[in-house]
């Protein structure tokens, strides 16, 4: 009973990093209709970004944040002007295919560029209090893993004030809602995209750093990430900043869940069985309106 | 000059050099020459399994490597049982367009991206299934080791190679093909002018599904040990992705030079850097997303019209 109670409780806790990560999938797709596959190798980036910081600098991982997020919002808007901004010039239905295409090109292409840099060896970063535990009854809660969560729902908070209170915020949702009505009553909805973009890709790499802290980092884990972001964004529907990041709880633990019944390396299907699931049921996706 | 006489003289062309090709092994080569043509064959079947779903019916496939994958398995289990290769590909072949069948109907429910994230999903989570339940790394007995012949396999490649480039020529040139590229194009418009987009999107699938398990049979009756889980690999819809995109999907020669650009840039490149091919053809692939979406081919129809020459 308490190694199952034990076992939900670490999906619970890397449940906040997944909704974390859909978090910037779903506001870019649900303002730009645009699909970025790439998104799990952008978390990727933040945490080679963290790594890089503590490896060489000796930053503490948390206090990369800092750094890395303010780089993660500059990467997202140069991958705006780049690439992305060209996207969003066609049909909905021709776009949302192109920015796949596009996507895993760009995936592909980090991937290899992070091999080639950096080895395809699995990196962590270790730190005086990675040991540290918070015991509750017969639990164990390890703190790192505890405070990314906190973090995640802190940063979510932030996204959603950012959201509702500031005026490209509002200018943001507004396009979300209805680009044609949003161009009517005079917002530039071409930079209410950028800053979409800009923002999604800035959670990407505080997720990223996030990751590496409690877990680790290779070049491989993107398409994993993209992943698990596409099917809480699935399971949760657009819109609700909030909604998503209870949706990575719901993966966590749903995660936890197979693994303790089927065992451990049945934790990845339960996800993507959801996944298959939901999308059989609203075959239009996320857009049904 | 007609579309259709232009599939017919590149499939002319193409079967041409696959017979050029079939003269190698009388000439003696070294083994490795023999394997790198092999793998050129191999990638030229996949890629063109790919192109008939995306690149006529328009519908992208993420989930590829699943049908490659199945054809693997069921050739590889067969095979080691005792059954002739033959019919043991022919069975992997089966498996690959029945399960393709089943899942198909509920996935083509969803469309444009959807249907490629779905696929991918489906893809992923076979993977992850067959990795569990067959964790062991599977090698040939001692015996077939020891009669193990290249030419034989070689021969096979090639055989399927022209089939595959013989059924999308067919395909191309027929009406079901017209029908799917109407889908491609339009899927309402098609449907209300009498085009059953469900039934011909499944036939697509099908063909593409059964070349799929084709080749994965192959791959497993050309190497000796492999991860049973291997063949399941995203890399597999990926490289033909690729090689499709690059060389111009939808086009019957595309995926042929896409697939001999991809193996030869792979092979050279990989003696200096590990995988940075793939930061090259990632990074080619989205120019040519953005710039070029009819890959090489829509390149050299341009290059041929600037300098004025008839196409």
């Amino acid at each position: 009973m308490t190694v199952l109670a034990q076992q939900l409780l670490l999906g619970l806790l890397i449940g906040g990093l997944y909704g974390l990560a859909a978090a910037g999938l779903s506001l870019i797709f649900g303002v730009m209709r645009v699909l970025n596959v790439a998104h799990g190798e952008l978390i990727m980036l933040g945490g080679y970004g963290a790594f890089w910081l503590s490896a060489l600098l000796g930053v503490d991982p948390f206090a990369s944040l800092v750094i890395v997020i303010p780089a993660s919002l500059l990467l997202g808007a140069v991958l705006y002007w780049g690439l992305f901004g060209f996207v969003v010039r066609a049909h909905e239905e021709t776009r949302v295919k192109n920015s796949l295409l596009i996507g895993f090109g760009l995936a592909l292409a980090l991937h290899a560029l992070a091999v080639r840099l950096w080895t395809a060896d699995e990196r962590s970063i270790p730190t005086s209090y990675g040991g540290a535990v918070l015991s509750l009854g017969d639990l164990a809660i390890p703190l790192v893993r505890l405070a990314t969560l906190v973090l995640a729902l802190l940063l979510i908070v932030a996204l959603q004030l950012l959201l509702s209170r500031w005026r490209w915020g509002k200018a943001i949702r507004a396009t979300a809602e209805d680009w044609q009505a949003a161009l009517l009553t005079g917002i530039d909805i071409r930079r209410a995209y950028l800053l979409a973009f800009a923002l999604g890709t800035a959670l990407a790499g505080a997720a990223g750093t996030l990751v590496t802290v409690a877990y680790s980092v290779s070049p491989s884990i993107g398409l994993e990430w993209t992943l698990k972001a596409l099917i809480v964004v699935v399971l949760a529907g657009l819109g609700s900043m909030m909604g998503t990041f209870v949706g990575g709880l719901v993966l966590g633990v749903a995660e936890a869940a197979s693994a303790a019944t089927f065992g451990g390396p049945y934790r990845e299907i339960v996800g993507l069985v959801i996944f298959v699931v939901v999308l059989a049921v609203r075959p239009r996706g996320l857009f049904g309106r | 000059m007609t579309a259709v006489g232009h599939e017919r003289r590149w499939a002319l062309a193409i079967l041409a050099a696959l017979g050029l090709l079939a003269l190698l092994p009388l000439a003696g080569p070294r083994e490795d020459l023999l394997n790198f043509v092999f793998l050129i064959l191999l990638s030229i079947t996949l890629a063109e399994s790919w192109n008939i779903v995306a690149g006529y019916a328009g519908q992208v496939n993420l989930g590829h490597a699943a049908f490659f994958g199945l054809g693997a398995l069921v050739t590889r289990t067969l095979w080691i049982g005792g059954t002739p290769v033959p019919l043991a590909m022919a069975a992997g072949a089966v498996t690959a367009t029945m399960f393709a069948l089943v899942i198909g109907v509920a996935a083509f429910r969803l469309r444009g991206a959807y249907f490629a994230i779905g696929t991918l999903a489906l893809g992923e989570i076979l993977k992850a299934t067959i990795g569990n339940v067959l964790p062991e790394i599977s090698t040939l007995p001692a015996a077939t080791i020891a009669s193990y012949r290249l030419t034989l396999r070689y021969y096979l490649a090639l055989g399927l190679a022209a089939v595959s480039v013989i059924a999308v020529a067919t395909l191309a040139t027929s009406r079901l093909g017209l029908g799917m590229r109407a889908i491609r194009e339009d899927e309402e418009a098609a449907e209300a002018s009498g085009v059953g987009a469900l039934a011909l999107k499944l036939t697509a699938l099908a063909l593409s599904t059964a070349l799929a398990g084709l080749a994965g049979g192959l791959f497993a009756y050309y190497h000796i040990s492999y991860y049973p889980a291997h063949p399941f690999g995203p890399h597999w819809t990926f490289d033909a992705l690729l090689m499709t995109f690059i060389g111009g999907v939808g086009t019957l020669q595309g995926p042929v030079l896409g697939a001999a650009l991809y193996v030869v840039l792979k092979e050279y490149l990989a003696l200096r850097w590990v995988d940075i091919h793939l930061l090259i053809f990632g990074a080619l692939f989205v120019a040519i997303v953005l710039l070029l979406p009819g890959g090489l081919v829509q390149a050299a129809e341009r290059a041929r019209w600037m300098f004025g020459r008839r196409a």
